[in-house]
């Protein structure tokens, strides 16, 4: 078994008196697809920002390659090799698209040579197939672009661990399906990646391993065929 | 754009002040020069940190103010000469910027602009008890005796400003080019996704307020020889924060040249006012003229060249 690429242990996130996590473990190997689900305020999006630094934790660890990163600001664990894409996507609206992907490719893709950030870019751009977009400007994208912009950007910074957060929410079956084989070649780079989804079709074709949150709690964690019989997450989803 | 092209302009410019003060014998002409420089170094200060950073700072007097006590005191206490005041102005301001900057960056938009206003008004409140640069009242300050090659001490500091000009632009210019102005972009853009994206949003942030700061402290400094009076009223006046914000409004934002674009126009117009028609008319003419751009060319003039050019953005 592949060693473990990120630790989380026991994270707490309180947002005043409501405990948007509450004590949740997690284990992601290296190299691995794994798949975070639940209902809606399950605290997914909210785990992965304190997995990336955009909040903090008040209790728990999180280690990323053994390092100890609980309290490191968000771009220090970017330039360790967390990157993550938006839920709602965030470009840098006066940048064309190109420029949008060099921001990562120079601040946190340290094997990166300055000469090269713009060649980088566009091999990036080839493989998600936004190459002929380069010189537009994000608000011109359609959603779909706008999504594979997101990933784009997430790619650049040259990630070991990509954190995917609702990539393909409001897209239709036929772009999710264009989306899905872009993120099984990027695993198959070695680039390990955590999907977190509420298309099911998506992720339980996508990930080797899943964990369910509901109410700040993991109920469940195992393959996805386990996981679908589990009573525990049908109840979560379904109600009593 | 080419390397070689921003210093020739800026040696140009600096030639063209000297030659200037050979050909003009008009002394009027110095003081209104003056001015305009001294607007190019607040408008191009300003835009570091609210044009390129989006972060909208009203404080624009009180680092202006702060370099010309600076001085002022420099002056009262050890008759220090004009470049030190600058140096020393440039730098009180530039750790001002630093300690504002500590205190207010995690506050976003409207909270910051608020507490750089705060800090403007709290500056002015210890100025005017403060007895030793004369309080409320005032001091006035000798200016020194004219040294050549220059007629008059006036023309000395009209070429001053403007090389403090030249050197502000350069400074944004460099910024604006190299990995500091695209990461300050970054934030502008999306603050969030900047520090996601391996960006130091803090430290970016906590340089630009200080670059800024600084030469807003620097366009200060020589402030005490040219009024002659310096007294908080006018050394804090709210014209440098609303000039010093609408004139890179006017010009453009998002690159060096608006905001110098906005200061030649905008300031040359308000001394054209004042001689012409009445110094009340000032405030008037730039609120005019920013409710104008905002509402038709809110990219300003130099978005608006672009925009007619057909350039990528079209």
């Amino acid at each position: 078994m592949a060693a473990s690429l990120l630790e989380v242990r026991d994270v707490t996130k309180r947002f005043g008196g409501f405990r948007a996590l509450n004590g949740v473990s997690l284990d992601v190997r290296e190299g691995e697809r794994f798949g975070l689900i639940g209902p809606n305020g399950s605290g997914k999006t909210t785990l992965i920002n304190c997995i990336s630094g955009a909040l903090r934790n008040e209790s728990g660890r999180i280690s990323f390659r053994g390092c100890d990163v609980t309290r490191l600001p968000a771009h220090q664990r970017t330039r360790l090799g967390i990157a993550r894409s938006f839920q709602i996507p965030k470009p840098f609206t006066s940048m064309t698209v190109l420029e949008n992907l060099c921001i990562p490719l120079e601040y946190a893709a340290r094997d990166v040579a300055r000469a090269d950030v713009v060649d980088e870019a566009m091999a990036i751009l080839r493989r998600m197939s936004l190459e002929d977009k380069a010189s537009l400007l994000p608000g011109r994208l359609t959603q779909v672009d706008m999504r594979r912009l997101e990933l784009a950007r997430a790619m650049a910074a040259k990630p070991r661990l990509l954190i995917s957060d609702e990539a393909m929410a409001g897209l239709s079956s036929a772009e999710v399906d264009a989306l899905l084989p872009i993120l099984f070649a990027l695993n198959e780079q070695g680039i390990t990646i955590i999907m977190i989804e509420h298309i099911m079709r998506a992720v339980m074709r996508f990930s080797e391993r899943i964990a369910v949150l509901d109410a700040g709690e993991k109920i469940a964690e195992g393959p996805p065929d386990e996981i679908v019989k589990n009573k525990d997450v049908e109840r979560a989803y379904l109600g009593e | 754009m080419k390397k070689g092209l921003p210093l020739l302009i800026a040696v140009g410019v600096l030639l063209a002040a000297l030659v200037a003060t050979r050909l003009v014998g008009n002394r009027y002409l110095y003081f209104a020069g003056y001015v305009i420089f001294q607007y190019v170094v607040l408008a191009t200060a300003w835009n570091i940190l609210g044009g390129y950073t989006g972060y909208v700072n009203f404080g624009t007097a009180g680092f202006f103010a702060l370099g010309a006590y600076t001085a002022t005191v420099l002056i009262l206490a050890f008759k220090a000469p004009l470049p030190v005041q600058i140096v020393a102005g440039g730098l009180v301001s530039a750790v001002l910027g630093l300690g504002i900057g500590y205190l207010t960056l995690r506050l976003r938009g409207v909270f910051f602009s608020i507490a750089t206003l705060a800090l403007a008004l709290v500056l002015q409140t210890f100025v005017m008890n403060w007895e030793y640069v004369g309080g409320a009242k005032g001091v006035s300050i000798i200016r020194p005796a004219a040294f050549p090659p220059f007629a008059s001490y006036v023309e000395f500091l009209f070429f001053v400003m403007a090389a403090l000009a030249v050197v502000s632009a350069m400074a944004a210019w460099w910024i604006e080019n190299s990995w500091v102005g695209r990461g300050l972009a970054a934030i502008r853009d999306n603050e969030e996704a900047a520090e996601c994206m391996g960006v130091p949003t803090l430290r970016l942030k906590l340089l630009a307020t200080v670059v800024s700061g600084c030469f807003m402290g620097v366009a200060g400094a020589p402030f005490p020889y040219y009024v002659t009076l310096v007294e908080p009223v006018s050394a804090f006046s709210l014209d440098y924060a609303v000039n010093s914000l609408a004139m890179p409004m006017i010009g453009g934002t998002t690159t060096w040249i608006g905001p110098i674009v906005g200061a030649i126009l905008l300031s040359t117009a308000q001394q054209v006012a004042t001689v012409t028609i009445s110094s009340e008319l000032n405030l008037l003419i730039v609120g005019i003229v920013l409710v104008a751009f905002v509402l038709l060319a809110p990219q300003g003039i130099v978005g608006l060249v672009q925009r007619l050019a057909g350039r990528r953005r079209a």
